[in-house]
Formats: structure tokens, sequence, C-alpha cells
């Protein structure tokens, strides 16, 4: 498996896309100190990109890879190596070097603009920590989408659904949940929804740690009485942690299963 | 016949410098090493009208009660330490003067309002330079009026709204003047109960549990140039007539429900020149009439406006809107309430004919606003993507948000 996911990871390093991913983010990075030296401020903006951007190119950059390297992982299966070890192999391999671009391209700027002396490292800490785990989620959902669809369109055009829903759709149904049922209390119900969603998991944790929770009012104290508290940040973190490997076993079963 | 007058001239020149010496006023001095060690013991021996000097060192008193017009002053800086034992200066007399001492450590009573310096009806009174610390309550005007207040430095050390007093607090008092004073720890930093024609002016109010200055039933006050920050919220203007609020500052009153300015069932006011920054919400207005806003800024906010209830007949002119979370929020009809010619820093329209007015009308409430004040769980959408798209498309074809709510003349720039 480590051979495999070496394999990919290099393959996937010396490719011209992870150089432009890792190169945004570097750019974006800079520009944006430069235009506003607060680190803080940085990380709201960084954020608001983040969520939105992270899982697209995590969906995206993991159904192309399966596709590209269709050949490549037929030519294994028929090498006496288990099933299970080539695509979590690949998998890793995506998602760890997305990551990798994720964390040098961001923490470089962040870091020459003087992150270690200021008090905005645990917020950096947290955001690249979130930033981490989309990227494992939407890899492992998009390599699910891929095994289960030969068809390149259907598979891109249900990984780009995909992301749709998570980013922007799944907050329009819970909207309208919440206005169709505004007579109820509804602090619990969104506190629930929100597990439900890793985007929206991740936006509220970051938002929860910044000053401007304090524009959340009522409903931000009861977000903040349970994600504030241990069992609150522990239980949102092994719901991430679920996200990650409830793909990642569906993704094995999947694996094993499927006739090539 | 001659010595006889002469005698009598020297008789009536005695009399007459004897009788000028009771009535001139005299110094008392008060030290360690005097005749007279306490500040009491010189108040009962003083006459209406004297000076009592009182040297620097410490002075343990408590219930020290001035009855008579005095001028007390501080030599380099006194201390007069209740020790936690109740009440420590009660004045009851008109014409009283209190300058440059330090009095500290005032009870805190669950029971009692004790302070640090009570006025009980009287008149003409001068407090100046004082540095009071530890207090429950600060000064306390009961009844007075016809006073000031000024160069005093509060330091509280409040911790929760029931254990603390109020840094100023009048009760029933007019004509005072209230200027530059730190005011700090306190629960209110200032409290206005039944204080009617008053002036605020140029006071620093920070660090207060609940707010940096509370008007209640006051009507005919002015203040300004005062700073509000960090306190629970800045200042809340509540059943009250006629203040006016100029060139006051309230900046990082933030928690989730902190704001700047609370105006609560307010009639005539006047804001103008205001600098709101940083607050979770600018001005929290609940039932307020005939009020003027002009040329406030409002930058940083959570909420620039938030208003509650209906209102009447409010004008917002001139007034800046800078990059505020959300600029209003509006939960009635518009009434005859006016928006116009303010700079919002969101205005996206276009001014062709370059007269400095933008030529498409400017609506201040997004349809997240909206949307929040409808449902308030609604805020757990703030900065996703779908609420972004939302706003975006209701701002190029309006649907939901009021449509009569609009700045028809918004300013191209900032109005400086």
């Amino acid at each position: 498996m480590l051979k495999i996911l070496k394999y990919s990871f290099y393959d996937l390093m010396r490719s011209r896309w992870s150089y432009v991913y890792f190169i945004f983010y570097l750019l974006l990075g800079f520009g944006l100190l430069f235009l506003n030296h607060d680190l803080s401020k940085g990380v709201i903006t960084m954020m608001n990109i983040i969520v939105v951007l992270v899982p697209l190119i995590g969906t995206i950059f993991g159904i192309m890879y399966y596709y590209n390297s269709k050949e490549f992982t037929e030519l294994l299966l028929a090498q006496p190596i288990r099933r299970s070890r080539i695509f979590l192999g690949q998998y890793l391999g995506v998602a760890g070097s997305l990551t990798m671009c994720l964390t040098l391209g961001l923490g470089i700027p962040f870091v020459i603009y003087g992150l270690f002396r200021s008090d905005a490292i645990w917020q950096f800490g947290l955001l690249i920590l979130i930033g981490a785990f989309l990227t494992f989620i939407f890899t492992a959902l998009a390599f699910n989408i891929a095994i289960n669809n030969e068809n390149r369109i259907k598979g891109f055009g249900y990984a780009i659904l995909l992301w749709l829903f998570m980013a922007v759709l799944f907050d329009g149904i819970f909207l309208i949940a919440l206005i169709t049922f505004e007579q109820y209390p509804l602090d619990n119900f969104s506190l629930l929804a929100t597990l439900f969603n890793p985007i929206d998991l991740s936006r509220i944790l970051i938002l929860l740690k910044l000053d401007i929770s304090a524009l959340l009012g009522y409903t931000g104290a009861v977000f903040k009485q349970f994600f504030g508290t241990h069992i609150g940040f522990l239980t949102s973190m092994s719901t991430l942690v679920l996200w990650t490997i409830v793909p990642i076993l569906l993704l094995i079963r999947a694996a094993k299963r499927k006739d090539f | 016949m001659k010595t006889h007058y002469l005698q009598w001239s020297v008789l009536s020149l005695l009399l007459v410098i004897a009788s000028w010496n009771t009535a001139r006023p005299g110094n008392i001095n008060v030290c360690s090493d005097c005749s007279i060690t306490s500040v009491q013991q010189a108040i009962q021996q003083a006459r209406p009208y004297d000076t009592i000097l009182v040297h620097h060192g410490i002075y343990p008193e408590f219930n020290i009660v001035i009855d008579k017009p005095l001028y007390i002053r501080g030599m380099g800086q006194p201390v007069i330490d209740g020790e936690n034992r109740g009440e420590i200066i009660q004045i009851l007399s008109d014409s009283v003067t209190l300058d440059g001492i330090t009095i500290r450590n005032v009870e805190t009573s669950y029971t009692k309002d004790h302070a640090a310096i009570r006025i009980i009806q009287s008149r003409d009174f001068l407090l100046q330079n004082l540095l009071v610390e530890d207090f429950f309550f600060g000064i306390y005007l009961q009844k007075s009026n016809n006073g000031t207040i000024r160069n005093n430095q509060l330091r509280g050390n409040g911790i929760n709204e029931f254990g603390s007093g109020n840094g100023i607090h009048l009760w029933y008092a007019q004509h005072v003047l209230i200027e530059n004073n730190e005011i700090q720890g306190a629960r209110d930093g200032i409290y206005f109960e039944f204080a009617d024609s008053s002036i605020i002016r140029n006071n620093y109010s920070h660090h207060n549990i609940r707010y940096g200055l509370h008007f209640m039933f006051s009507n005919h006050d002015v203040y300004e140039h005062n700073t509000f920050e960090q306190n629970g919220a800045g200042v809340a203007v509540m059943f009250s007539k006629n203040i006016d609020m100029i060139s006051n500052t309230f900046t990082q009153n933030w928690g989730p429900s902190s704001y700047g300015l609370l105006l609560k069932e307010i009639y005539d006011a006047n804001i103008q020149g205001n600098k709101f920054i940083k607050n979770t919400i600018g001005i929290q207005v609940e039932g307020s009439n005939r009020i003027n806003y002009t040329e406030n800024d409002f930058a940083e906010n959570g909420w620039a406006l938030k208003i509650r209830g209906a209102i009447y007949s409010n004008t917002f002119t001139q007034n800046n809107f800078l990059h505020n979370s959300f600029d209003l929020s509006y939960n009635s009809k518009l009434h005859d309430n006016v928006f116009v010619s303010n700079y919002w820093s969101k205005y996206t329209g276009y001014d062709l004919d370059r007269d400095g007015i933008g030529d498409v009308p400017y609506r201040p409430v997004n349809l997240f606003s909206y949307i929040v004040n409808r449902i308030p769980e609604s805020i757990i959408l703030l900065r996703s993507l779908f609420m972004d798209l939302v706003d975006f498309s209701e701002k190029v074809s309006p649907a939901f948000t009021p449509d009569h709510l609009v700045d028809p003349s918004p300013l191209m720039k900032k109005v400086p």
C-alpha cells in the first residue's frame, strides 16, 4: 500500500495541476495579507474560500485521478496485491498531496507575515485542520462515485452535483426547513442539521472561534455552549472523522465487490 | 474729652476687627502631626466657608458628614480609606467643594447603596480631581442641583451586576455638569434617573459591567465628546425626551447581547456626529420617534442599525455606513421614516451625471438580514455560499426585501 501511495503521491506532485493548486493558495495568501495585515481577518476570508473551494477541488481531483489512472489500476489489479491496498493507496496519495498543497500554499504566506508571533495561530491551525478534513472527505466521496460509475460523464456529473448539494443546496433546504417550522424551537434542530453537512460543520466551527461569533446572538450561544465545550468539540471532530472513515470503508467495500 | 474719643475709636476698631475675624474663612490643617488628625474632627471645628487642608497621608475614616459649606482640599493627594465599613462622605450642605483627594474602599452592601461621596439635597457643589477607588457606588447625587463633577477618576472593581454600583449616580438632579472624568469597573459608568438639563462632556467610560452611560426618565440632557469603550453595552437611553447625543465615540462594545447605543422610548432626540466602531450592534432602536440621525459613522459593526417595533418620523441623513456585516435590520413598515443621502460602502450603483449622488437607489436591508429578522436561527448560515448567492440575486432583482425601504439618493463619496 505504501508503495502505491508513494507512487500516486509523487505522480501527483509532478503534475501541473498540483502546482497550479499550490500556487493559487500561495498567491491568494500573499495577496490577501498584502492588502490587509490583520491575520485573524485573513483567517476569516480564507475560511470563506476554503469551505467552498477545498471540497470542490477535492471532488474534481479525486474523480479525475481515478478515471485517468484507470488503466494503471487495472494493471495493478492483475498483480498479487490486495484490492483495498491499491485503492487506499491511490486515495491517500491524492488526498495527501492536496492537503500538502493547501498547507504549504497557505502556511508560507501566513508564516512570513508573522503567524508564530500572533495569537491567530490556533485559528489558523483549526483552519488547516478543517481544510485537511474537507479534502479527505470529499476525495473519498469522489472515489466512491467514480468506482460506482463506469461512465465518466455520469461520474463527473454526480461529483459536481454532490459538491453543489453540500455547498449550496443543503443550506437552501435547511433554510426552507427553518422557515416552515419557524413556530417551533429550532436551536437543537439546526445544531443537528449542521452535523449532516461537513461544509456547514466546518464553517460553524471556524466562525465560533472568531469574534464574529458575537453576531450569532442567542442561536450562537446555543451553538457555543455545544461546540465551545470539550464534549462539543470532540463531538464535532469525531463527526468529521466519521465523515472521513465511512466513505473510505464504503470505498473498500465497493472495491472488493467490483467486477473489473 | 479727646482721650475719651480716642478710646472709643480704638475699641470700636477692635470690635470691627474681631467681628471680621469671625466672619473671615480660616484655614484648618489636617495631618498626622497636626492638632487635628481626622477630617471629621476638622469639619466639626470648622466654621462655614472655611478651608480644610488635608495633607498627604492615609485617614481611615467613614461616615464623614459635611453639614456646612466648606472647601476641603487635599494637599499631595491624601487618602481617605473607608476600610469597607460603610459610606465614606455625606454632603448635607450647599456650596461644598472637594478637591484632590483619594477616597477608597466603600463597603459593598446588598441592602444599602453605600457611596464614596453622597450629596443629599444640596446645591452648588464642586467635586474635582478626586480619585475614587474600589467603590460600591462612586458619587451619588440625591435631589441635588447646580453642581459640577470634573476631572475625577473612578476605578471600581465590580465583577457582576448585583454586587456592584454605579460610578456617578444622579437621582433627581438638575443642572449638573459632568466633564473630563474617567470611569471604569462600575456597573453603569454614569447613571441618570430623573436628572434633567445636565451636560456630560469629554468623559471616558470604559470596561463597565453594564452600561457606559445610562439614562432613565431624564430629559433635556446633552452628552457630547465622550468615549464609551468595551462596556457590557455602550449607552442606554430609556424613556427620556430631548436628549442631544453629539460627537461621542462608541467602540468595541462587543458580545452576544451588546450594543453601542440602545434607544428605548426616546422622543425628539438628536444624534449627530457620533462614531460607532466595532460594536455588535451600532444602535438598537426600540420605539423611538422624531429622532434625527445625521453625520454619524457606522464602521465594522455587526449590525449598524437594528430597529425593532414601529418608529415614526425619524430621519437618517448624511451618515456613513462602512463595512458593517449588516447595515440595517428593520422589522416593521417604513411609516414616515426617511433614509436619504447616506453613504453606504456596499453601494454598487453608478453616477452618470457626476453630481455625487448615485443614480440607482440603494436598499439597505439585504435578504439575509430580512430572513434573520424573521427567523433568528438562520443566522447560522452567516457567510455561507448559499446566502451570498441569494443575496446577490436579490440585489439584482429584488423580490422579498421591503421595496419602499430605500435610500433614493445614496452618496458616492463618504461624508467627511
